[in-house]
C-alpha cells in the first residue's frame, strides 16, 4: 500500500470544530513530550498536555495553543479532541498577560487556601498562550 | 353591561400584553438559533469521544475502572434535574419536574434519593418540599460554558465514587424540533456498558498505556454528556418559549377581535337608545 502524502487534520473542542484541513505535517504536545506526525504514521492514541500545536500546509505554518485532551493518529488522518484550543490570531494577549502575572503572584506567595497545582497549570496555560500569540505576530 | 370606556381600556391592556409576548417570541427565536448552532457544534466532539472509548473498551477490562462498576449498595440514587431559570415557556419546566417526580416514586426508596438541581425553576420546587439536594446550579444558562458542565460532572462523579450515590441519572428536555421537546431520562453513572468495537480493529500504539488513557477519558466522557444535556435543554427551552409566546400572541389577537366586536355593539346600542330618546322626546311635545 502506498503511503499517503497528506494528513487530514481535525481539531474539535466541546464548543466547536476548529480545524478540518489537509496538512503536510504537524507537531503535538503529547503528555510524555512533543510528537511530530508525518503522513503514514502508525496508529496511535495519546493524551495531550498544555502546549503548543503547529501544523504545516505547504510553506505555511499555523500555530495553536492546546490545553489537555487527546489525539487519535491514523496513517492518513489525525483527530485532536482538545478541552481548549485557540488559534494564534485569536489569543487575547492582554488577558494571557494578566493571567500570567496573577499565577506568578500566587506561586510566589503560597498560602494554604491557594491550590498550588491549579496555579501552576494556570501559569503554564498563560505562558503557552503568550508563546503561541508571539508566533502569530512575528510571522506577519 | 360594561361601559364603553371600560372596554376601550381592556382592549388597550390586551394590546400591550400582545406587544410584550410578540417581542418575547422574537427574542426567543433569535436565541434559539444560536442555541441550536451550539448543539450542532458540540456533536462532533461527543461522537469522536464515544468512538475512541468504544475502541478502547475492546482492549481494557471494563470492570477495572470505578466509573464503570456498579455503585455501592448503601448509596442512594442521585438524579440530576435540568430545568430552565425562567418561565413563560409552556409546560417545559413542568414536564421535567413531573418526570423527576415519577422517577422518585419508581425508585420507591424509604430513605429517598439525592437530587442535583440545575435551573432555578426546578430548584425552587424541590427545595421547598425538603428533598435532599446534593448540589445545585442556578443562572448558568445565560452564559453557558463547558466549565459549568465540568463542575456538575465532577460533583456527580464525586458523589458516585465516594459511595454516597449508587447511581446517577439525568433528566432533561431534549431538543427534537422547534415545536417538539422530548423528556429524556438517561443513566450517567455507572457508565452504561460500552460497545466494544466489532470487526477489524486498528492496532494502536498507546502513549501513555491504554488503561491510563481510558481512565483519563471516562470523566471527560461524563463531562461531555452533561454538556450535551445542558445544550439540548437550553435549545429546547427557547423553542418551548417561542411556541408558547406565539400561541399567546395569537390568543390576544383573538381576544382583541372579540372585544372590539363587543365594544362596537355596545356603542351602537347606546347610539340607538339616544336616538329613540330624542325621537320620543320630540313626539311628546
Amino acid at each position: 500500500m502506498a503511503l499517503p502524502n497528506k494528513l487530514l487534520l481535525e481539531i474539535v473542542t466541546p464548543d466547536r470544530s476548529l480545524v478540518r484541513e489537509e496538512v503536510d505535517d504537524l507537531q503535538l504536545p503529547g503528555a510524555e513530550g512533543y510528537l511530530g506526525v508525518l503522513p503514514g504514521h502508525a496508529p496511535l492514541l495519546a493524551t495531550l498536555k498544555v502546549g503548543e500545536l503547529w501544523y504545516r500546509v505547504g510553506q505555511e505554518r499555523q500555530y495553536l495553543s492546546i490545553a489537555g485532551g487527546f489525539v487519535e493518529v491514523l496513517p492518513d488522518r489525525v483527530t485532536v479532541l482538545a478541552q481548549i484550543a485557540e488559534r494564534a490570531q485569536e489569543i487575547d494577549v492582554a488577558r494571557a498577560e494578566a493571567a500570567r502575572t496573577r499565577a506568578e503572584e500566587r506561586l510566589a506567595r503560597p498560602s494554604p487556601d491557594i491550590d498550588l497545582e491549579r496555579a501552576r497549570i494556570a501559569l503554564m496555560k498563560a505562558l503557552i498562550r503568550l508563546q503561541v500569540a508571539s508566533r502569530a505576530r512575528t510571522r506577519v | 353591561m360594561p361601559s364603553l370606556l371600560d372596554l376601550r381600556r381592556r382592549i388597550r391592556a390586551v394590546k400591550s400584553t400582545q406587544q410584550i409576548t410578540k417581542a418575547m417570541k422574537m427574542i426567543a427565536a433569535s436565541r434559539l438559533k444560536r442555541a441550536q448552532e451550539r448543539v450542532i457544534a458540540a456533536r462532533p466532539y461527543a461522537r469522536r469521544m464515544l468512538q475512541v472509548l468504544n475502541s478502547l473498551a475492546a482492549r481494557v477490562d471494563p470492570e477495572s475502572h470505578p466509573l464503570l462498576r456498579t455503585g455501592s449498595e448503601e448509596g442512594r440514587p442521585l438524579l440530576i434535574v435540568i430545568t430552565a431559570d425562567r418561565g413563560l415557556c409552556g409546560s417545559f419546566n413542568a414536564n421535567a419536574i413531573k418526570a423527576a417526580g415519577q422517577f422518585i416514586v419508581e425508585q420507591n426508596r424509604a430513605e429517598g434519593i439525592g437530587l442535583g438541581l440545575i435551573g432555578r425553576k426546578g430548584r425552587d420546587v424541590f427545595r421547598r418540599r425538603g428533598f435532599d439536594v446534593r448540589f445545585e446550579q442556578v443562572g448558568i444558562f445565560q452564559r453557558l460554558t463547558y466549565a459549568h458542565a465540568a463542575d456538575i460532572a465532577v460533583a456527580a462523579i464525586d458523589e458516585f465514587v465516594s459511595g454516597r450515590a449508587s447511581s446517577v441519572h439525568i433528566v432533561y428536555n431534549e431538543f427534537k424540533s422547534v415545536i417538539a421537546q422530548r423528556i429524556v431520562l438517561e443513566q450517567l453513572l455507572p457508565i452504561p456498558r460500552l460497545e466494544a468495537a466489532t470487526g477489524p480493529t486498528t492496532e494502536y500504539l498507546y502513549e501513555p498505556a491504554a488503561d491510563q488513557i481510558f481512565a483519563d477519558l471516562l470523566p471527560r466522557h461524563v463531562q461531555a454528556q452533561v454538556y450535551r444535556a445542558l445544550l439540548e435543554s437550553n435549545a429546547a427551552f427557547f423553542a418551548a418559549q417561542m411556541t408558547a409566546m406565539d400561541a399567546a400572541t395569537r390568543n390576544s389577537s383573538e381576544m382583541i377581535d372579540s372585544l372590539t366586536l363587543y365594544m362596537n355593539k355596545v356603542r351602537q346600542a347606546a347610539i340607538t337608545r339616544e336616538i329613540i330618546e330624542v325621537v320620543s322626546g320630540a313626539a311628546a311635545t
